[in-house]
């Protein structure tokens, strides 16, 4: 089977692209989603908040995603649902397998990575104690509820201020639990403010910043935890431990791009954003891939993974469409004093674009500050000013053309703390 | 009446009911927990060790080998994941080459094959990853790899298989020594037999207590690991040990079966031979040995922490003989590292002390000992193709991280020993065993182990007794 594009994912990514692909003039496209229903996880989010950037109106999650869908309902991309894709080859040949269609394998000119992201999980921040029954990953828990109408406990900590753990914190409450603390291992939250404001704050759930769970009680099911402050080094301080008798460990610890199909195709990734590198266009480097949402970087809020997503199906599109390829003039943008990283990594210099944004989060709560584009020479090429700055908050700037043109060697962006 | 009950279904007391199970005889398990390999079987090393360490001349070091020896052909009878990657004992100064020495010549006297002893440059020609100062390393060729609980399941499965009684959720209360049979009590029943062999690992020294005085103390011992990610799988390619010291026997890392890399454990003593809780300054023991031998071993690669306890006891050897109280018990105990790479042979030792006590063996007509699974992951294109046009359940992916299927699960669920909790579907199939330790597939696990069991979803369980994962209904809610 031959497509022109093959998107991995139906979640919001994988649907944006394909509307953008579409509406570019591209009319062979396929999108490959592992569940029985496109959305991806927007599907479990019944929570209001989204669209206020793209629809300037406030929508739920499944709102949100139906918006999408039916769009894509009037066009003629093809869906494969419950389809799991097992490898992609550097020749762009999607292999998946299904019920109902079998082991297959789409032959692709251009193939959009749209897999979204995992949990972190505890294994993977080591938290002692006993194995009980009860510890789950936020999403995990809000499948439970909001998918399988189960409530997955009565007596809850969270760990972690992510925005999934802050949701959950006002949706258990709300279902009758009670939610005793969410506790933050480092001195800021993870979470959006607008998240700490109407979860905890309005329900009076206390955050601790500079805590975390130091050891999970109980046999069968979750007993209590204790939860220790931790120093500058984040070890926990002996003597600072309180006790909170639980039933319910809700982690919301981090998320990691799902890609094991881009490092099995031997896709360049990015150690600091655990996606693949990409340009302005969302190309990897792999000609002809693309990738955008969750599997690149982690966002905050769905409407900018739709504008990424949507300009990945577009370059797709023209990938397609043998538009000439933007040539190996390329400029490079690196993260330099409290930056993450930054999304692109590269910009093809001769590519058709005015303007190229950049997307970006802080490593540490910063104060009134300037964003400053810089080059190798140090020639401050572009600054924006922010009142505040938070690792939780994806930032964003958009750079023209113009601009780059003048830089010598790569650039970075940079954080100018103003003096207090 | 049965001919031989077994108490515990760990690796051993599953070892000796898959060999009990070719000879016509009415053999029963009792288990107390709801599932098999439950205890230490499913927290350890899973390692085979090649058989240098224990003293030569006691019957750890005779059983480890002729384990050892075993352990391919069995696995690959019961279609069970072995791989023979051989182990290095590394040391790091004059000292530990002189253990090295040691353990080699003791290695020799056990009838281990194949020992070698390698220069600094040898080991790390062989392994790159090791910490520079390693100076020399002892080679054992046969030591291996293999799947602990999955090799229990399959023995227990196929001892069902060919007439073996299994009873779950029956922990044993009680012991009557009648004479001419044994009357043992659990809280499921009372059962008659006419021997009774006690394989209930750490909790050994409770039963032999049920007829008369101690016969040993039990003096467990906890050890703590840490799983690794599949990225960091491939670290290093054979089973590393440190030499054994006076601090310590120190660390090992090594590949899984399944493509992780374990790093573990340390040893404590612990009061309560169920204690399996990791703790912090447990975990950074092994993090800091580990990193002696391996400076790049990256621990936030970790996807879950566990321990064990292993069943140390006051006796240094295993514990094989008839009870002083009870003639016709017989304990299987004490069996400690290297328990799992004897077990085969543990269970031949076994019989032969049963056949010493009185049990006559007749093999049974016809006993096939064998058993096959399918695993997805490992066809073929092609072979995948014709397993999902078979059964079309072979076709939805159900476990993304270990892509395990619809097909693996529900062929797990109807399996000789039916498993009652997530969990249990993680030891059969693998679904859960990966990075995202089961958040995705686990609500759709749970999803189809009570379609196929007809159960409410309710009363699921992640594992063991009194692991209620689902506490109520959303108002509301699609259950509501």
């Amino acid at each position: 089977m031959n497509y022109d594009i093959v998107i991995i994912g139906g979640g919001p990514a994988g649907l944006a692209a394909a509307n953008a692909a579409w509406e570019d003039g591209c009319r062979s496209i396929c999108i490959v989603e592992r569940d029985k229903e496109l959305g991806g996880i927007l599907n479990q989010c019944i929570h209001n908040g989204f669209g206020l950037h793209y629809f300037k109106e406030e929508l739920t999650g499944p709102e949100y995603a139906g918006r999408f869908i039916e769009k894509l309902s009037a066009t003629g991309v093809d869906v494969r649902l419950d389809a799991m894709v097992l490898e992609m080859t550097e020749e762009k040949e999607v292999h998946i397998v299904s019920s109902a269609g079998g082991y297959e394998v789409l032959q692709a000119k251009a193939v959009v990575l749209a897999m979204g992201c995992r949990e972190r999980t505890r294994g993977a921040i080591a938290i002692p104690g006993t194995r009980p029954a009860g510890v789950f990953t936020a999403g995990t828990a809000q499948r439970y509820l909001n998918i399988e109408g189960y409530m997955v406990g009565k007596r809850v900590v969270i760990l972690g201020s992510g925005d999934i753990g802050l949701i959950m914190a006002r949706r258990m409450t709300l279902e009758g639990a009670k939610v005793l603390a969410c506790v933050e291992v480092m001195p800021y939250s993870g979470g959006l403010t607008r998240n700490i404001v109407q979860c905890l704050n309005d329900f009076d759930i206390p955050l601790y910043l500079s805590h975390t769970i130091t050891d999970i009680q109980g046999n069968g099911r979750v007993e209590r935890v204790v939860v220790s402050e931790v120093g500058a080094d984040r070890r926990p301080i002996p003597g600072t431990e309180m006790t909170f008798d639980c039933d319910t460990v809700l982690l919301s610890v981090g998320l990691i791009p799902e890609n094991e199909l881009s490092r099995a195709a031997g896709l360049e990734m990015d150690a600091h954003t655990n996606g693949p590198v990409v340009y302005e266009n969302m190309e990897t480097s792999l000609a002809g891939v693309f990738a955008c949402g969750n599997v690149l970087h982690v966002h905050d809020l769905v409407d900018f993974v739709t504008d990424e997503s949507a300009r990945a199906g577009r370059a797709a599109a023209a990938y397609c469409a043998g538009a000439a390829h933007p040539g190996s003039r390329t400029l490079a943008v690196s993260a330099g004093n409290l930056v993450g990283y930054t999304v692109p990594q590269r910009i093809h210099m001769d590519a058709d674009f005015k303007t190229a944004t950049v997307f970006f989060r802080v490593r540490a709560i910063c104060g009134k500050s300037r964003i400053v584009v810089q080059d190798e020479t140090g020639a401050q090429l572009a600054s924006f000013p922010r009142e505040r700055l938070a690792p939780g908050e994806m930032e964003n700037i958009r750079l023209p053309k113009s601009i780059l043109d003048g830089a010598v060697g790569s650039v970075s962006v940079i954080i100018e703390e103003d003096a207090t | 009446m049965f001919d031989v009950t077994i108490i515990g279904c760990g690796v051993i007391g599953a070892s000796l009911a898959y060999k009990l199970s070719r000879y016509d005889l009415n053999v029963l398990i009792l288990e107390r927990e709801n599932d098999v390999a439950m205890g230490t079987t499913k927290a350890n090393s899973a390692i085979v060790h090649a058989g240098y360490d224990p003293a030569a001349g006691t019957l750890m070091a005779k059983l480890n080998v002729d384990g050892s020896a075993q352990m391919e052909a069995l696995c690959q009878t019961l279609d069970v994941a072995y791989k023979r990657i051989g182990s290095l004992v590394l040391a790091f100064n004059d000292q530990e080459q002189q253990t090295l020495h040691q353990l080699c010549r003791n290695g020799i006297a056990n009838h281990v094959p194949g020992l070698q002893l390698l220069s600094g440059e040898e080991v790390k020609a062989l392994e790159p990853n090791l910490a520079d100062n390693v100076c020399a390393a002892l080679l054992a060729p046969t030591a291996a790899i293999v799947d602990p609980w999955g090799l229990c399941l399959a023995e227990a499965e196929v001892s069902v298989r060919n007439g073996v009684e299994l009873r779950l959720n029956s922990g044993v209360t009680g012991i009557d020594d009648l004479g001419d049979h044994i009357l043992v009590h659990t809280v499921s029943g009372s059962y008659q037999t006419r021997y009774l062999v006690n394989c209930s690992g750490t909790h050994g020294h409770e039963i032999s207590a049920m007829v008369g005085p101690a016969e040993w103390q039990a003096t467990p011992s906890r050890g703590e690991y840490y799983l690794l990610d599949k990225t960091s799988g491939s670290l290093v390619q054979h089973v590393i040990f440190q030499c054994p010291s006076d601090v310590g026997k120190g660390v090992l890392l090594s590949p899984t079966v399944h493509g992780n890399l374990i790093v573990g454990p340390n040893a404590e003593p612990v009061e309560d031979m169920d204690n399996c809780a990791t703790t912090l300054a447990g975990l950074d023991e092994v993090a800091a040995s580990s990193r002696k031998s391996v400076p790049a071993v990256d621990l936030r690669q970790s996807i879950r922490n566990f321990s064990g306890v292993r069943a140390v006891t006051s006796e240094s050897d295993f514990i094989i003989r008839p009870s002083a109280h009870a003639p016709h018990l017989l304990h299987v105990c004490g069996i400690k590292s290297p328990g799992l790479s004897a077990a085969p042979a543990i269970a031949d030792y076994a019989i032969d002390q049963l056949q010493t006590i009185g049990l006559e063996l007749r093999e049974k007509p016809s006993w096939d000992g064998s058993r096959k699974q399918i695993r997805f992951r490992g066809l073929s294109q092609a072979e995948k193709a014709a397993v999902i046009a078979r059964d079309p359940q072979y076709g939805r992916v159900i476990c993304r991280c270990e892509t395990i299927t619809e097909g693996e699960i529900v062929a797990a669920i109807h399996s000789p020993i039916p498993p009652c909790s997530i969990d249990g579907i993680k030891r059969r199939a693998g679904a859960g065993m990966g990075r995202c330790q089961g958040g995705f597939c686990g609500p759709r696990v749970l999803e189809i182990l009570a379609r196929e069991m007809h159960k409410d979803s309710m009363d699921i369980l992640q594992d063991g007794r009194g692991t209620q994962l689902l506490l109520g209904r959303t108002k509301g809610g699609a259950n509501a």
